[in-house]
């Protein structure tokens, strides 16, 4: 019983983590209905730059989290100028076509100026089984996903919040409603995309310090913006409720599945077990747990 | 000037419904096929053959393949590398374990398979559209590598899970040397690009374009929305399941599955991406370019360090193509979202006037 | 298009000419970029390093210049395919010998090499039963090869656990791929001859998701874990075992998991304890790495000096010595001019280097000695193992050969199986 709370547990943790990247597609898929594909060269760029800026110019972290949420910020701002505006009326699948275009040029960026080796991230918390915990109950939790769950979870909720109460946040849902009528009732459509993009960048960026410091900032950090990808279809585009409950759910099913499920069929069921299972779910709800349901007008 | 039609009549149906109407367009393209068939198996040195032009052939195949799915069907799909594999291994499978079987049937067999495992993966998209349908797709990009080292049996019990394929032999003839290997490439290319050419000027065609357009007026006005999406997602798997036999047995040899991973699947979206959705040329231009360019710029950045005197690493080289890559696809995306095969219709467009502008 | 292709076309042959002197081409197809960059890029410096130092210290090779090139494939096979077919057209006699450092191109050359007449050496991984160079005999896996680093890394075991390895529990943590599937017969074998349980755990691709893996570890709760994984996943192996609370220095990986990359990326401290096998130790005390610092990074020519004896680094120039030793051979019978590749296979085929010779070449104990024929392309078959203490490797044994026969028995078997699938009847070039 306790493996199994461990499993569990250990699944909802690491949900989190998968959570965190999502919530950047969701921001941005809210707010100009364009399904970044970049999220994770974003996520690998902001980690890389970090960890770059740290060891070149030898700051130490707080200031360098203010310099990468500048450098994210730029890259916001630049991407909505360059790529998202003279794209504008396209439909959504050359925007997402542009976008798997950017994830190449900020991967092929990041590695030529910060150099293309592993570096490791070190935020200060241990990943080690919380000694009390193991001490008590005999199950391994480790500090650093509590840590992870912690800061995920804060920002959720002041996303929900910005989203719900600030004017910039109900501009925000305008424009994702409407491009064409937020622009008539005077919300100044580019500002807005700079804006959330860049607040995507700062998304990008936490993810990156928290998935950096866990395996290590290298190459194959871009890869956990595919794992967000079931959780996106479960919790559904447009919802960062949706993001953080999809990320718990394939979580806590996919490590559920590789201990429980996977030795009967050899094991490194991992891979796809999300993928079949957002596909399974999707037959049911195809939309996902919170997303918008399309209403066709034909 | 060079491009009118007048003077042309076609004086019969069957003039009139040929593939190539236009007589410049005939012309062109025969001379192409010749050139292609006859001249540059001579002049072609074995690196151009072996690392350029059986690649291409390959993936336009795919290509081809992806583009009946997504650009005339419209379904979105990103597990294109994994019918090729399912086609590699499949085509593997018919060629070692039934004995004398001409190499023709298990390339066809290894379509087949890929076919029916295309519908499995294809249903989904009869309730999800969009990019949910393009995660669904995933969902196949990862099962099918798995399944294929998983079971051993694919593999031939290999304690790797590699296949390496056997020599082909056509009619006695062994294919074995880049020029034979690529002119045996090249035919079934061209009779698939007829084929598929085909296909897309008949009713299936004209219905997969009809569900891409609007599905649900297509349903309305009564064509078979299930029936058309399965069966494009059976054509489109048959094609990237040949391109994967082709693949594995006359390009690399042996194939493991990790060959055939996400990277493949998003290099062939790429292909169809920039050469041209719903455009049979566009997967040839895509092919060729996404073929081409890392080389080109390979070779131009090298010949820039030697020139200039200053060392570039190689790894530097690879990064500055991925960087140039993706700004070539929001370029392209940006100045002609419909691909190379758009500016080739505007070319012939302007080849019509010239010498005015319009 | 038309254009594009013919410009490009002109540059390749242009570039042709570059290297057509009389000088040794070494083509380096390599990977400093990708998802395994972080592995590859210590490896090929140390590789170009020792060529750089052979033209300044010793002025080539029985003063024949050296000149190579390299090829960025990124781990992509097909890339890497393309990098050797352009790596072919160069140089006089051609890259002299190819080091796919890939398990996908290695399959992918098997049989093109020996056509073109290109060696390949495969040093340390690769196909195993190349090792029978009757079946194979342009494919060197040299010093070691994969089955007897398995082998040897149970005897390792055997030698350090508490009474022994006899019904102990142990789990192999392996790379869902290929190269992962590798060792398993061998282990197999072993567990049934020395009765301990063997538990095997798969990581999917990448392997930088390990938390299901763990915990199914500790529920198990074996006595060692053998890590056989390549890129992100040793970091994640090493992270992850801390996570859930299991002593790194239960855990012995293999050489492709054994690297300061893996261990750094981890954490240094977390992967304190952390054993590894390899088949060159580490360090920069041996005079040959002295004399690069001194010959190449002294004057600036260096590839990174932060590589200088880490395990990478010095397996890259183990790699460029055991080639340029078979040119050198080779040039003992056919004169001290440009080798051909069949010349090569020859010398590497009769390749011989005693604790003397390498003593001689500055690299002491670095590599055990190798001697090869035409039935053992491996040459040694030897193991060693090293610790890592927070800050770097210590050696923790001395050169561990495993179970030779039972390996052999394997090699034969697969080589002849391969030689009944392919028609080729076992014979000595």
């Amino acid at each position: 019983m306790t493996f199994f709370l461990e499993v569990l547990i250990g699944g909802l943790l690491s949900g989190v983590m998968y959570s965190l990247v999502a919530l950047g597609f969701v921001l941005i898929y809210k707010a100009s209905g364009v399904f970044n594909f970049a999220q994770g060269a974003m996520v690998f760029f902001a980690a890389l730059s970090f960890v770059g800026i740290q060891i070149n110019f030898g700051l130490s972290f707080w200031p360098t989290l203010m310099v990468v949420i500048i450098l994210m910020i730029i890259v916001g701002v630049l991407t909505e100028k360059f790529v998202l505006r003279p794209l504008v009326n396209q439909p959504q699948i050359t925007l997402f076509m542009a976008t798997i275009g950017l994830t190449f040029f900020l991967e092929g960026l990041a590695q030529l100026v910060w150099g293309t080796d592993v570096h490791p991230l070190d935020i200060g918390i241990e990943d080690a089984p919380i000694e009390f915990i193991l001490d008590r109950f005999d199950m391994v939790i480790s500090a650093f996903d509590l840590f992870a769950a912690i800061i995920s979870g804060t920002l959720v909720v002041s996303l929900a919040i910005f989203f719900q109460v600030t004017k910039i946040g109900r501009a925000l849902r305008a424009v994702a409603d409407d491009h064409q009528a937020a622009l008539s009732i005077g919300i100044p459509l580019k500002q807005i995309w700079a804006i959330v993009w860049s607040v995507a960048g700062f998304v990008a960026l936490v993810a990156g310090l928290m998935w950096g410091s866990r395996n290590g900032v290298q190459f194959a950090l871009t890869f956990v913006a595919l794992k967000a990808l079931p959780v996106l279809i479960i919790g559904g585009f447009d919802s960062v409720l949706g993001a953080i409950l999809g990320g718990l759910i394939i979580g806590a099913l996919e490590k559920l599945a590789e201990v429980y499920i996977g030795p009967m069929l050899g094991g490194g069921i991992e891979g796809w077990f999300a993928y079949v299972a957002a596909l399974l779910f999707l037959l049911i709800r195809p939309e996902g747990m919170f997303g918008e349901k399309k209403i066709d007008r034909i | 000037m060079f491009y009118r039609e007048n003077g042309q009549f076609k004086i019969s149906y069957s003039k009139d419904q040929a593939l190539l109407t236009i007589s410049q367009d005939k012309f062109f393209i025969f001379a192409l096929v010749a050139f292609s068939l006859l001249i540059v198996p001579f002049i072609a040195s074995d690196y151009w053959l072996t690392a350029i032009l059986i690649p291409f052939l390959v993936f336009t195949l795919a290509a081809l393949g992806l583009n009946i799915l997504t650009g005339y069907a419209g379904q979105l799909s990103l597990g294109t590398a994994a019918f090729m594999a399912v086609g590699a291994y499949a085509a593997y499978n018919f060629q070692i374990r039934v004995p004398n079987i001409p190499i023709i049937f298990s390339f066809i067999g290894g379509g087949l398979i890929a076919a029916a495992v295309g519908v499995l993966f294809g249903l989904p998209s009869l309730r999800i559209r969009g990019f949910y349908l393009a995660v669904a797709t995933l969902a196949a990009q990862f099962f099918i590598p798995w399944l294929l080292i998983k079971v051993e049996w694919f593999s031939n019990y290999n304690p790797s899970g590699v296949i390496t394929t056997p020599p082909v032999t056509f009619f006695g003839f062994i294919i074995d040397t880049p020029v034979s290997k690529y002119i045996f490439i090249l035919v079934i290319v061209i009779l698939l690009t007829i084929l598929a050419k085909n296909l897309i000027r008949s009713k299936i065609g004209r219905s997969w374009m009809a569900v891409r357009d609007m599905d649900i007026a297509a349903e309305v006005i009564g064509i078979p929305i299930m029936k058309t999406k399965l069966i494009a997602f059976a054509v489109s798997s048959f094609y990237c399941g040949v391109a994967g036999a082709v693949y594995a047995f006359l390009y690399l040899g042996s194939v493991e599955p990790d060959g055939f991973n996400i990277d493949l699947s998003f290099r062939i979206l790429f292909m169809i991406i920039i050469g041209g959705i719903g455009s049979v040329m566009g997967s040839y231009f895509g092919a060729a370019f996404i073929t081409l360019l890392p080389i080109l710029l390979e070779n131009i950045i090298h010949f820039l360090a030697v020139a200039l005197s200053i060392t570039i690493s190689s790894a530097v080289t690879s990064v500055l193509q991925l960087l140039i890559f993706g700004a070539l696809i929001i370029f392209f995306l940006i100045v002609e979202p419909h691909g190379l095969a758009r500016l080739w219709s505007i070319l012939k467009e302007k080849l019509r006037l010239w010498p005015f502008p319009y | 298009m038309r254009k594009l292709s013919f410009l490009s076309f002109i540059f390749i042959f242009f570039l042709n000419h570059l290297y057509a002197e009389d000088s040794q081409f070494f083509g380096i197809a390599g990977y400093r970029v990708g998802p395994y960059a972080a592995g590859g890029t210590p490896f090929f410096t140390g590789y170009i390093d020792y060529l750089k130092l052979l033209n300044e210290r010793d002025g080539g090779l029985n003063k024949v210049n050296i000149t190579w090139e390299e090829c960025e494939f990124e781990y992509n096979t097909a890339k890497g395919l393309e990098c050797y077919e352009r790596l072919k057209t160069r140089g006089k006699t051609g890259p002299t010998a190819i080091h796919p450092m890939s398990t996908g191109v290695t399959y992918g050359l098997m049989d093109k090499a020996p056509k073109d007449e290109i060696p390949l050496i495969t040093l340390g991984y690769g196909r195993t039963d190349a090792t029978d160079g009757r079946v194979f005999p342009w494919v060197f896996p040299l010093v070691t090869n994969y089955w007897s680093q398995a082998s040897a890394i149970i005897e390792f075991i055997n030698q350090k656990a508490k009474d022994g390895i006899q019904g102990k529990k142990i789990v192999l943590l392996y790379h869902d791929s290929a190269y992962g599937k590798e060792p398993q017969n061998v282990i197999e074998q072993e567990a049934k001859k020395l009765k301990f349980e063997l538990v095997k755990v798969p990581v999917p691709h990448p392997g930088n998701e390990q938390q299901s893996q763990w915990l199914q570890i500790r529920k198990e709760r074996p006595d060692w874990v053998i890590l056989w994984g390549w890129g992100v996943m040793n970091a994640t192996a090493i992270k992850t075992a801390q996570k859930v609370g299991f002593k790194r220095n239960k855990i012995v990986g293999n050489w492709w998991a054994g690297s300061e990359i893996d261990t750094e990326a981890a954490g240094g401290k977390v992967a304190k304890g952390y054993y590894a096998a390899t088949l060159n130790l580490s360090g920069s005390d041996f005079k040959v790495v002295q004399d690069i610092k001194k010959y190449v990074y002294d004057k600036g020519k260096g590839g990174n000096e932060k590589y200088l004896g880490t395990v990478l680094w010095n397996r890259g120039v183990v790699a460029a010595l055991v080639t340029v030793e078979g040119v050198k051979k080779a040039q003992s019978k056919y004169g001290n001019k440009v080798m051909t590749g069949a010349q090569v296979r020859w010398g590497l085929e009769n390749l011989s280097l005693s604790k003397d010779d390498l003593k001689k070449l500055g690299f002491g104990d670095m590599v055990p000695p190798i001697k090869l024929s035409c039935e053992n392309h491996e040459g040694a078959g030897l193991t060693r193992f090293q610790q890592w203490d927070g800050k770097q490797w210590t050696v923790a044994s001395d050169w561990i050969g495993g179970d030779k026969k039972l390996v052999r028995n394997m090699i034969e078997k697969s080589a002849a199986q391969y030689a009944k699938e392919k028609n080729i009847t076992p014979k000595c070039l």
